[in-house]
């Protein structure tokens, strides 16, 4: 039966198993919008297209699922750029389709024609112009295979209006994607299974680096399963916390430049690095030249180009991280590396036992305490998306994520903005899970429109504004690097309570540390969309930080006496 | 050190910019780069020419690998290979001139293929050093325009730079099921 061009978009997005597109319709792409009627797909308006890419990453992350986002020509391309290389450097598997002016006007700067696959080049896996209604079938499917496979990331699929308009037949046994096998031995040097396992065995101060492949590549618990069998601790970036339960025994927390303290030390002790997953970037490396001196280094990556990168390995494998962990594990010795653990210990002091929520209040409220009462109230069970910047770091130290993908942040690109929209996307994707939003009032004010987005699709979703009244991170920054002064980083804001009575929603400002747990107890209860305005110490600053380009284990600590103990050490 | 690079792609639109993006992004400078069919339908063959070192070159390759319509890459730097440069050479030649410049030209080897009354079209194939070599005997007499269409090169002997299709599908296959990078 013959199709129209846009049918068979979403004939082969319904194959590839989707039912939720977030999107934005308009002229280019309209043919599709009408098409999308007659097929079983829930759409959901955003207000902005870089919100659509940011629920379709959210959506992704929360799943390991391909997020869908659909924008029309011109400006709707252009406003998923930001979107698209937040999925690219955090490696989310997301596909755009836009809409793009007929075939024949390409090149004549028509009314909303933009080169949208020359623009998102560098910052797709790949992207497609399909200008015939039969290539767009084999395009969208073979999107999907790019999107998802390897190293995951985001796939641009532009469809001119003439080519969804058109019809064609569509054989849909002959649009399976087929995509070049890189030969496995393309690259010389790479390590073996014998030379990991002989480096692992013989290490007296192994450590293991766990990034986000581990959950990308769904292993969780071979990871756990090394670490326990050699006694090995873990140490985990930003984007792996979930990845290994932060209660684990042999889990010392997140590493780099707001990581633990004795988490970095260990780092610059440690005689081995086992690297999985992760890439070595350098938020997480500091001073290269200075960076695991006394260490060999095993690397793991699925991405052959991350291997001798930023840090020169001993032993790298190009390799599906399960795959090649599962190879090691039969030959894993188990030596209890009992000086090695009680060095770490010795550096931990014993902040193992801090609890924050036992020091005084003194009547003012810190972020730290309403992350760690938000934690508390949740059981650690919510899956938070964060923003980025100072509340960002704070919610990777002072939230315990027990489990996979139950920390959602753009990480790579450190995207402000990113947190509402993702959040949307985790919600309809996991719309049995709790997730808090947890983001800066400068943050939340980039993308705050999407309020009316969750609010449209009736989500239960919650959202913690820390709110100092500063573009935190960078304010910080001016108060370490830049004599405290404060260039544009006051930011004032709506009465954000307010605000979320005018989307119709629950909302209030909690100003002090006793009214947190009613607050977040009380929003839990919302039916719908629920908004705390914390409004936290203003000069706050996050603690321990390694300044950019400076040495790992060279950290600016919480100067004491301090309302907070970063460790009771300190 | 300069690495040459085979470069098998899909001749489709666009893949030459996305190729030469690649190095862009990650700031490789290109020295050379040339493109052109191949024997077989469908695939066009580039040749590269970078400086970068031993790292820089395998994550060049690497990330080469990345881009979908990249069928394969061979470093066939240190391989014995061929490697030719073709030059167009148009350089002042009047009276006296003319014939010395016809004697350079028997010389290398070289052909004339275009005379006017004043200046001569000189074309050569050869290797690079051989064509700086020409330039440089042949500046004195004025160099009026020069173009060269940058390095091609084959892998020497009956071996092909890289296995045929049906060869390495079958050992791409059977060697990883789980392989990194693009794998359906």
């Amino acid at each position: 039966m013959p199709l129209t061009g846009c049918q068979a978009l979403w004939e082969a997005l319904v194959r590839e198993g989707v039912h939720v597109v977030f999107g934005y319709p308009g002229g280019a792409i309209l043919p599709a919008y009408d098409a999308m009627l007659g097929y079983p797909i829930r759409h959901v308006l955003v207000r902005h297209e870089q919100g659509a890419t940011h629920m379709a990453d959210g959506y992704a992350r929360a799943t390991g699922k391909v997020g869908v986002a659909v924008a029309t020509s011109g400006p709707g391309a252009t406003n998923m750029v930001t979107g698209i290389a937040t999925a690219m450097m955090d490696s989310s598997p997301i596909v755009c389709i836009t809409g793009q002016v007929g075939s024949k006007l390409i090149g004549s700067d028509a009314f909303q024609e933009t080169d949208i696959t020359g623009i998102t080049l560098p910052i797709t896996k790949h992207n497609y112009l399909v200008t015939r209604a039969e290539d767009v079938a084999p395009a969208v499917r073979e999107a999907f295979a790019v999107a998802s496979s390897g190293r995951p990331g985001p796939v641009l699929v532009d469809i001119t209006k003439d080519a969804q308009q058109a019809t064609c037949e569509v054989d849909w046994a002959t649009t399976e994607a087929h995509l070049t096998e890189t030969r496995d031995d393309a690259l010389p040097g790479d390590g073996t299974v014998a030379d990991a396992i002989a480096l692992i065995n013989a290490a007296e101060r192994p450590l293991i680096l766990a990034g986000h492949g581990v959950m990308l590549s769904g292993a969780e618990r071979e990871i756990a399963e090394l670490a326990e069998r050699g006694n090995i601790p873990i140490a985990v970036t930003l984007l792996g916390i979930g990845g290994v339960p932060a209660s684990h025994r042999l889990n010392l927390g997140m590493m780099g430049m707001h990581g633990e303290a004795w988490v970095n030390t260990a780092i610059q002790e440690a005689d081995l690095l086992i690297a999985l997953g992760m890439r070595f970037d350098d938020r997480v490396t500091g001073n290269l030249r200075t960076y695991a001196l006394n260490a060999r280094k095993i690397h793991v990556d699925i991405d052959r180009a991350e291997l001798n990168k930023n840090v020169r390995v001993d032993v790298a494998i190009a390799k599906d991280l399960r795959t090649a962990v599962r190879e090691w594990l039969p030959q894993v010795g188990a030596p209890d590396r009992k000086a090695w653990h009680a060095r770490i210990a010795e550096l931990k002091g014993d902040s193992a036992v801090r609890d924050i929520q036992n020091l005084p209040d003194n009547g003012h409220l810190y972020a730290a305490h309403v992350i760690n009462d938000l934690w508390r109230l949740t059981d650690g069970n919510a899956v938070v998306v964060t923003d980025v910047g100072q509340h960002q770091m704070w919610e990777a130290q002072y939230y315990k994520h027990e489990t996979s993908r139950s920390l959602i942040t753009s990480g790579g690109l450190g995207t402000m903005g990113f947190a509402l929209p993702a959040a949307i996307g985790a919600k309809i994707a996991r719309p049995d899970a709790e997730v808090w939003v947890v983001v800066g009032d400068g943050g939340f004010q980039m993308t705050m429109p999407e309020l009316a987005t969750a609010v449209q699709e009736g989500l239960d979703i919650n959202i913690a504004i820390i709110n100092n009244g500063y573009l935190g991170m960078v304010r910080q920054w001016q108060e370490f690097f830049y004599e405290r002064r404060y260039a544009a980083t006051p930011i004032s804001g709506p009465d954000f309570a307010k605000l979320a009575e005018a989307f119709g929603i629950w909302g209030r400002a909690v100003e002090r540390r006793q009214d947190v747990e009613d607050a977040v107890l009380t929003a839990r209860r919302q039916k719908g969309v629920a908004l705390i305005d914390f409004r936290v110490e203003q000069e706050d600053s996050v603690y321990p930080m390694v300044p950019a380009g400076a040495d790992l284990h060279k950290m600016i600590r919480r100067p004491s006496p301090s309302p907070i103990v970063e460790t009771a050490a300190d | 050190m300069l690495h040459t690079f085979a470069v098998y792609v899909d001749n489709k639109p666009g893949v030459l910019n996305r190729v030469a993006s690649l190095f862009r992004r990650r700031a490789f400078n290109i020295e050379s780069l040339t493109v052109g069919h191949t024997e077989q339908p469908g695939i066009s063959r580039m040749t590269v020419v970078c400086d970068t070192d031993e790292y820089g070159a395998r994550r060049l390759e690497a990330n080469l690998y990345k881009l979908v319509p990249v069928k394969r890459v061979e470093n066939i730097t240190a391989r014995p290979t061929i490697s030719r440069d073709l030059a167009l050479i148009k350089v002042s030649a009047a009276g006296d001139a003319r014939a010395q410049v016809m004697q350079l030209v028997d010389v290398y080897r070289a052909r004339v293929v275009d005379v006017s009354p004043d200046s001569l079209v000189i074309e050569t194939t050869g290797t690079e050093d051989k064509i700086d070599s020409l330039l440089e005997v042949l500046r004195p007499y004025g160099l009026i325009e020069m173009v060269r269409t940058g390095r091609v090169s084959m892998v020497r002997g009956s071996a092909a730079a890289g296995p045929s299709r049906q060869v390495e599908t079958t050992a791409a296959a059977a060697s990883n099921e789980n392989l990194g990078n693009y794998s359906v």
